[in-house]
């Protein structure tokens, strides 16, 4: 009996450890993010004085909006156009069997794992080529590798699980496979869609080695870069306070969106993940 | 009849190609070309600011690649990192998948809150952490000081013997949701009944885990485990982030990136992105062969 109450007080013990790990470092964010001036050197927990001076310097000296602006224009450009070209691919691997199909399933699973730095200077040349390199479209481009391979494959899981009579009525009708895709399948795949692309706007939104390689000017970059570049009046001088506070706007909406969407998200990550 | 059938599978198999023409050429101009481009760079001595002029050296860049060790300490890095995070990761997901898959009242709100450190971006959790790692002003120096854990401030971040420490603490405060995920996921997948014979004949729960949780999840525990592994060998944003190009932590990608972009070094750079592709590639084969992991979408019986 005692030793199942100490078992108890441990487990409950452990689990107070790991919720501190888990969200002492956001709350932290935000209340230095709260600290102006040399208020941020001090160690409180609250405090004494809340001002949102990071805030406006972060908005009014420097091109935050615009990084947002940039993000949100890259993430869903790249979103939107894997959907479309993973939709139909989705069909495909989904829906018909034929040879070679397990081939191009491994070729894309194959290029979800790539290290991003071997496709590096490949991708940079051809940049360069096109006139790309520091404008949006380019990273929109470079960013496919990340979300098309991964849309493709969840997908796909997504169609394989839809009843095969919805198809073989529509096939009886003598319904083409562009029809039967976007008459039947699409309007059903409504909540596969809305968890494939929230979790590839996730991973371009979040992307930083393509971001920081491909652009150059300020106008130009991405939150995550943005973010990583904040500088002060000396390099061993960081504005440790405006850090904080673009931290913190650039993570509150997406805590939001996760809250509201989790089930989705949940969902979309576990038929990410391939089946043993 | 046979006839119609095969026509009609015929024009099935016609169809999928279409339909993954653009998908697929896509993927070949995005990231195969790419690929070979950079395989083809590691060749030459090719350098950024003019990639149209170069000439073919052979496996220089490869033998002095070789001879770097820096290079060295880097692929040690990676797999230190690799094996430390992806470890700890496992372990605490299983706690926090477990401890999840009980009737907890407000399990809802945590899994929501596991969540969160995986969906914001890598950048943001290494500043947030840098800034509390800070060897002056950081808070979690403060907090041990207080409690007397430690007598004088820590570089966490400078300090040759804790940086890599540190950053795989950051590493499984980021990874360790997703992780749990999965881990989850594949428990609320086992069926009911065992339980309630192992609870009825009166077996220690700690021995159910050992012999009959654990080996039922395998499958998907070694996926999971697979996925992370590789993605931590590719590892650049958070230690880009925390600690820059120092050789205390600089991973491959790192090492890679540097002289890409910082020395323009395509010829150089590229054969150390090769050298990680080919080994990622030959990890990958090893785990996916020796745990017999069938990575395909289940049967194809459509």
């Amino acid at each position: 009996m005692i030793s199942r109450i100490i078992g108890r007080i441990g487990f409950y013990g452990l689990l107070g450890v790991l919720l501190f790990y888990a969200v002492f470092p956001f709350y932290w964010a935000v209340v230095s993010s709260l600290k102006s001036g040399s208020a941020i050197f001090r160690v409180e927990l609250l405090p004494s004085s809340p001002s949102l001076e990071n805030y406006r310097a972060l908005f009014a000296e420097q091109s935050f909006a615009r990084n947002i602006l940039n993000s949100l224009i890259v993430a869903s450009s790249a979103t939107l156009i894997s959907l479309l070209l993973a939709m139909t691919a989705a069909y495909a691997l989904g829906r018909i069997r034929f040879r070679g199909r397990s081939a191009v399933l491994f070729a894309v699973l194959s290029i979800s794992m790539f290290p991003q730095i071997a496709v590096l200077s490949g991708l940079f040349e051809l940049i360069r080529y096109f006139g790309l390199y520091n404008t949006l479209i380019g990273l929109v481009f470079s960013y496919l590798i990340l979300t098309l391979p991964f849309t493709t494959w969840v997908l796909t899981v997504f169609m394989r699980e839809m009843p095969r009579e919805l198809e073989e009525a529509a096939v009886m009708d003598g319904a083409s496979p562009l029809h039967i895709l976007t008459q039947v399948f699409l309007p059903l795949m409504g909540p596969a869609l809305a968890a494939t692309g929230l979790i590839a706007f996730i991973l371009a939104w979040n992307e930083f080695l393509f971001a920081l390689t491909f652009t150059l000017s300020s106008e130009q970059r991405t939150v995550p870069v943005a973010i990583a570049l904040i500088t002060g009046a000396s390099a061993y001088e960081l504005p440790w306070g405006r850090v904080m506070a673009a931290s913190v706007t650039v993570t509150v909406p997406l805590i939001v969106l996760v809250l509201i969407l989790q089930r989705h998200i949940v969902a979309g990550l576990i038929a990410g993940a391939v089946k043993g | 009849m046979a006839q119609q059938r095969s026509t009609a599978a015929h024009q099935r198999t016609q169809t999928a190609w279409l339909f993954l023409t653009p998908m697929l050429a896509a993927l070949l101009f995005i990231a195969a070309w790419p690929l070979l481009r950079t395989i083809a760079f590691s060749f030459t001595d090719a350098n950024l600011s003019d990639l149209s002029t170069w000439k073919f050296v052979g496996i220089t860049n490869y033998s002095y690649l070789f001879e770097d060790p820096l290079w060295w300490r880097a692929v040690g890095n990676t797999l230190l990192f690799t094996f430390i995070s992806v470890s700890l990761e496992t372990a605490l997901g299983m706690v926090i998948a477990l401890t999840l898959d009980t009737h907890l009242p407000g399990r809802g709100l945590l899994r929501a809150a596991v969540l969160i450190p995986w969906a914001i971006p890598t950048v943001v959790s290494a500043k947030m952490w840098g800034w509390m790692l800070h060897d002056l002003y950081g808070v979690v120096n403060f907090l041990l000081l207080s409690v007397g854990l430690i007598d004088r401030p820590w570089a966490w971040l400078a300090d040759p013997s804790l940086s890599m420490a540190a950053i795989i603490m950051v590493d499984v405060w980021k990874a360790t949701p997703f992780m749990a995920l999965l881990i989850l996921a594949a428990l609320q997948a086992l069926p009911l009944e065992i339980y309630e014979a192992a609870r009825v004949d009166g077996i220690h729960p700690v021995k159910v885990f050992l012999y009959v949780t654990l080996p039922l999840i395998r499958p998907a525990l070694l996926v999971a485990v697979i996925f992370r592994g590789l993605d931590a060998l590719r590892v650049f944003d958070i230690i880009y982030v925390l600690t820059g190009n120092n050789e205390n932590t600089a991973t491959m990608s790192v090492y890679a990136r540097q002289q890409l972009v910082d020395f323009q070094d395509i010829g150089f750079g590229s054969a150390a992105a090769t050298s990680l592709f080919v080994i990622v590639a030959i990890m990958a084969m090893i785990v996916i062969t020796l745990g017999r992991v069938n990575i395909s979408l289940g049967g194809g019986e459509r």
